[in-house]
Parts: structure tokens; C-alpha cells; sequence
């Protein structure tokens, strides 16, 4: 594998006293891609806001490409550009076009040009096939477009990492497809990314370590094949089972 | 109402005009930068500083401009500042709506799902940044009204300007009544003007309500 790209060494986490993530550690070198699965609540949003500091943490260390994020806050907007957030809510910026929401953030924070921008963001709209779509406002997109033009947001901040919590968890179930190619797409091109998600097939077929966690930590970590059909903690199994019920039940 | 009197004092009243417009446009555009500075404290929740802001809107929204008049007119020059009427009626105006436009703009800012900050942020944005492209600009739409409220209530307010012998429109109103007796012209032509002044503002206003209420449909 090659060089780091996150480390995390005893994250603690708390919310007014209640801890919510508990001595975890993690890393993930370049080109890997990490699905974390587990239990409503468990955790898996904080893990990924701790990651690029939206949330402070009360314990151990988190170091991007071997900068220690939360070490400085002066230093934040330059790491967190190493950093690119997915949201489930897309959060596009509903009074700009599509192509100012991509160009917004290379323009303002890394000063380049307008053209220059503007030639990447149509590049890579095309590659996700909303190249027509450059001029439209975010209101007039479905919910997988504008997920994807929040993900073609990210890419444009060539970040070293890209974060994804459930972005498909608020889509209608014909839309969820198209996003997920997306993600497919990117791990084929090597990218280093981190996914949060509920959908367990897309979960196997991206990841190369599935990440279980519950109660604060990492339960059980492993290949997809291993973990999905062998789990070995028991927690783990009973997690995998509330989602074969479904199945068993038609 | 005599047609000859309106006619003669014409000509005071469109300079008291230019003068109240003058002062009340300067005070307004202060304290839209005022609010914004207070309104971005509060917001970003900065120590200290937000309640040395907090303290402010409170004093200013709660006296009356014609209090916060005379003591910039009497009390600054016995602490050796030295004022000309104008500037001190400007500052007063800033002072008053400094905190009304505060609290227009912090309402609108809080009125934005916090994490369009975070998504902002997570872009690699610092925190001025993130405000004034994505926070502020939809806060605008929200706050608009009560913004656009906040300056004809200014304008208004404009007229205790005469306290500190400024030759506004109602100085000049009270000063040709005093004079000359003709209350019903003189008084005629301060409504007209006040309302020449405020009804454009008006008009306006709501024209781009009407319009950013259109554009934010689905916001
Ligand atoms: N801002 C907050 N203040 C207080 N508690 C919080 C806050 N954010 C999260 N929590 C708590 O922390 C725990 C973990 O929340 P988190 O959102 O990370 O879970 P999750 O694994 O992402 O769940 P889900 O699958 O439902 O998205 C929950 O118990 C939640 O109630
Ligand atoms: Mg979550």
C-alpha cells in the first residue's frame, strides 16, 4: 500500500459528557477505499465531522497527509482542502448556478482563475453527464443530480480524500444507482475515500476494508467478502442480520 | 392653502429635502455596515465581543434617537470632541439603526441550516468567506423585509434632526409656521415631502421583495 493518507490514534469524542467515539484508531493509506457500516447512532457522522474538525474532539489525534488537523485552527481551511465532504442533504449553495457552486470554492479559496475553473467544472459535470446542466440552479435538479454535482464540487479541490456520509440515504430509490456509479467510478480511479452507507451490495462491491462500528469503536474490521459472509463477532452478525430479514421476508 | 405661499416656499423645502435624504442616506448605509459587523459577531459567536454587541443593540434599540442626539450635540463636546450638527446627526442615526440592523441581519443568518456554514467550511473556506458568499447572500432573502422596514423607520426618525439645529424638513417646517403662520401650507408641504421621499422607497422595496421572493421560491 501506499503512503498515509488518514490517521486517526485514540479519538475520543464526546457531546456535553456523553462519549460517543472512544479510543478509535484508523488508518487508511492512499488508493483505499473504507466503507464504515454500523447501527443508527453509533457514530459514523461524527467519525467523518471529526475528520475535517467540523466537530472538536476531546481526545487523541487525527493527521491528514501527516499534518495534525486539529492542532491549528489557523490552518484548517488550508487542510480542510485536502479534505472533500459529501453530504447526504447535498447542501448546494441554492443561490448559485451549478457551475458557480463547482467553481465557488477553487476560485475564492485556491485564487484560481474563472476560466480555469470553469473549463475543470464542465470537464468533470460531463464525466458524471450533467455537462447540460452548468447554467441551472440547484432548485431545478433531482435529488441524485444534485448529489452529484455536490460530489463534482468536492473533486475540483483535488482533494487528498474524499468523505461520504449516506449520500444516498435521501434519495428516491431510482437515483441511487446513478450516484453510486459515481462513487464505483472513483474508487476504479484510485481515489482514497471514506463512505458511510446503509446500502450493503454497494458496500461489497466498492470497498477494500469494511469498517463495523458500534459502541464508540471499531467492532470488527475486514475485507468485504470475509466480513459479510463470515462476521465474526456476534454484534456484527446481528447487525448483518437486520438487513437479511428484509430479504427473507418477501 | 394659498398657491403663491406653497409656491414661495417651494425652494426651502427642496433643500431641506437634499439634506434630509443627505444625512438619513449616509446614517442608513452606516448602519447597514454596523449591523453587518454585529450581526457576523453574534453569529460566529466570537467572545467578548459578542456581548460588548449584545449590550449595544440593547442601549441603542431602547432610547430615543433624540436621547442619543443630544448627547452626541452636548455631551462629546465636554469631553473635548469637538462636532459640526451633521456629523453628529449621521452618528445618531448609525447609532440607532446600527442595532435594529443587526438584528434584521442576525435573524437572517440564523434563519440558514448551519450546515451550508459546515459544507461552506468543509470546502476549505475560511469563516469570512463562507459568510459572505454562501451565508450572507441567502440571509439577504430572508432579512430583506425587515431590512427594508428599518430604513424607511430611519428616514423617519430623521425628522428629530431639527433638535440639533439641522435645517432638515421639519426644522424648516417649524421655522416658516414660526415665521409667517401659514400651518396649513407649511405642514402641507412637509407630508408631501416626507411622502416623496418615503413612497419611492417603498415602491422599491417591495418591487425587489416581490422579485427575490421569486427567485428563492424552492430555496
Ligand atoms: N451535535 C450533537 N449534540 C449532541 N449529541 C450529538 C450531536 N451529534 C450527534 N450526537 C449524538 O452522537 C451519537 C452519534 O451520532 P451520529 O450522527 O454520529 O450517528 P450515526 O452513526 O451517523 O447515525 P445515523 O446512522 O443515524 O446517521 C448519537 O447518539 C447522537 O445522538
Ligand atoms: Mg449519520
Amino acid at each position: 500500500m501506499g503512503r498515509e493518507i488518514l490517521r486517526i490514534e485514540h479519538l475520543h469524542k464526546e457531546f456535553e459528557g456523553k462519549t460517543v467515539l472512544d479510543d478509535l484508531s484508523l488508518t487508511l493509506a492512499e488508493g483505499e477505499v473504507a466503507v464504515i457500516v454500523g447501527p443508527s447512532g453509533c457514530g459514523k457522522s461524527t467519525l467523518l465531522r471529526c475528520v475535517n474538525a467540523l466537530e472538536p474532539i476531546q481526545g487523541g489525534s487525527i493527521f491528514l497527509d501527516g499534518a495534525e488537523i486539529h492542532a491549528d485552527p489557523r490552518k484548517l481551511p488550508q487542510l480542510r482542502q485536502k479534505v472533500g465532504m459529501v453530504f447526504q442533504s447535498y447542501e448546494l449553495f441554492p443561490h448559485k448556478s451549478i457551475l458557480d457552486n463547482i467553481t465557488l470554492a477553487p476560485r475564492k479559496v485556491q485564487k484560481r482563475s474563472r476560466e480555469d475553473a470553469e473549463a475543470e467544472a464542465l470537464t468533470l459535470l460531463e464525466r458524471v453527464g450533467l455537462a447540460d446542466r452548468a447554467k441551472d440552479y440547484p432548485r431545478q435538479l433531482s435529488g441524485g443530480q444534485k448529489q452529484r454535482v455536490a460530489i463534482v464540487r468536492s473533486l475540483i479541490m483535488h482533494p487528498a480524500l474524499m468523505l461520504f456520509d449516506e449520500v444516498t440515504a435521501a434519495l428516491d430509490p431510482e437515483m441511487v444507482r446513478e450516484v453510486l456509479d459515481v462513487l464505483l467510478d472513483l474508487a476504479k480511479q484510485g481515489r482514497t475515500m471514506l463512505i458511510v452507507t446503509h446500502e450493503m451490495q454497494f458496500a461489497r462491491a466498492v470497498a477494500d476494508r469494511i469498517l463495523f462500528l458500534d459502541d464508540g469503536g471499531i467492532v470488527e474490521e475486514g475485507r468485504p467478502a470475509d466480513f459479510f459472509d463470515h462476521p465474526k463477532t456476534e454484534r456484527a452478525q446481528r447487525f448483518l442480520n437486520t438487513f437479511t430479514f428484509e430479504t427473507v421476508k418477501e | 392653502m394659498n398657491a403663491d405661499v406653497l409656491r414661495s416656499y417651494l425652494p426651502l423645502y427642496k433643500e431641506a429635502a437634499m439634506l434630509t435624504i443627505r444625512l438619513g442616506l449616509l446614517g442608513i448605509a452606516l448602519a447597514f455596515l454596523i449591523g453587518l459587523v454585529c450581526a457576523a459577531v453574534l453569529y460566529c459567536k466570537i467572545p467578548v465581543l459578542r456581548t460588548v454587541v449584545r449590550a449595544y443593540i440593547e442601549l441603542s434599540r431602547n432610547t430615543p434617537l433624540l436621547i442619543q442626539l443630544f448627547f452626541l450635540y452636548y455631551g462629546l463636546p465636554k469631553l473635548g470632541i469637538r462636532t459640526t450638527p451633521e456629523a453628529c446627526g449621521v452618528s445618531g442615526l448609525a447609532f440607532l439603526g446600527g442595532g435594529y440592523m443587526a438584528e434584521a441581519f442576525r435573524s437572517g443568518m440564523e434563519a440558514i441550516a448551519p450546515i451550508q456554514l459546515e459544507s461552506a467550511l468543509s470546502l476549505g473556506m475560511t469563516r469570512t468567506q463562507a459568510l459572505s458568499s454562501v451565508i450572507l447572500p441567502q440571509a439577504l432573502t430572508v432579512s430583506f423585509p425587515a431590512l427594508m422596514a428599518n430604513v424607511i423607520f430611519l428616514m423617519k426618525e430623521t425628522s428629530v434632526f431639527s433638535a440639533v439645529s439641522l435645517m432638515d424638513l421639519m426644522f424648516t417646517a417649524k421655522d416658516l409656521i414660526g415665521l409667517y403662520y401659514n400651518t396649513t401650507e407649511s405642514l402641507f408641504l412637509l407630508v408631501v415631502f416626507y411622502l416623496l421621499i418615503l413612497l419611492p422607497i417603498s415602491l422599491v422595496g417591495s418591487l425587489i421583495e416581490r422579485r427575490l421572493r421569486y427567485a428563492g421560491a424552492g430555496l
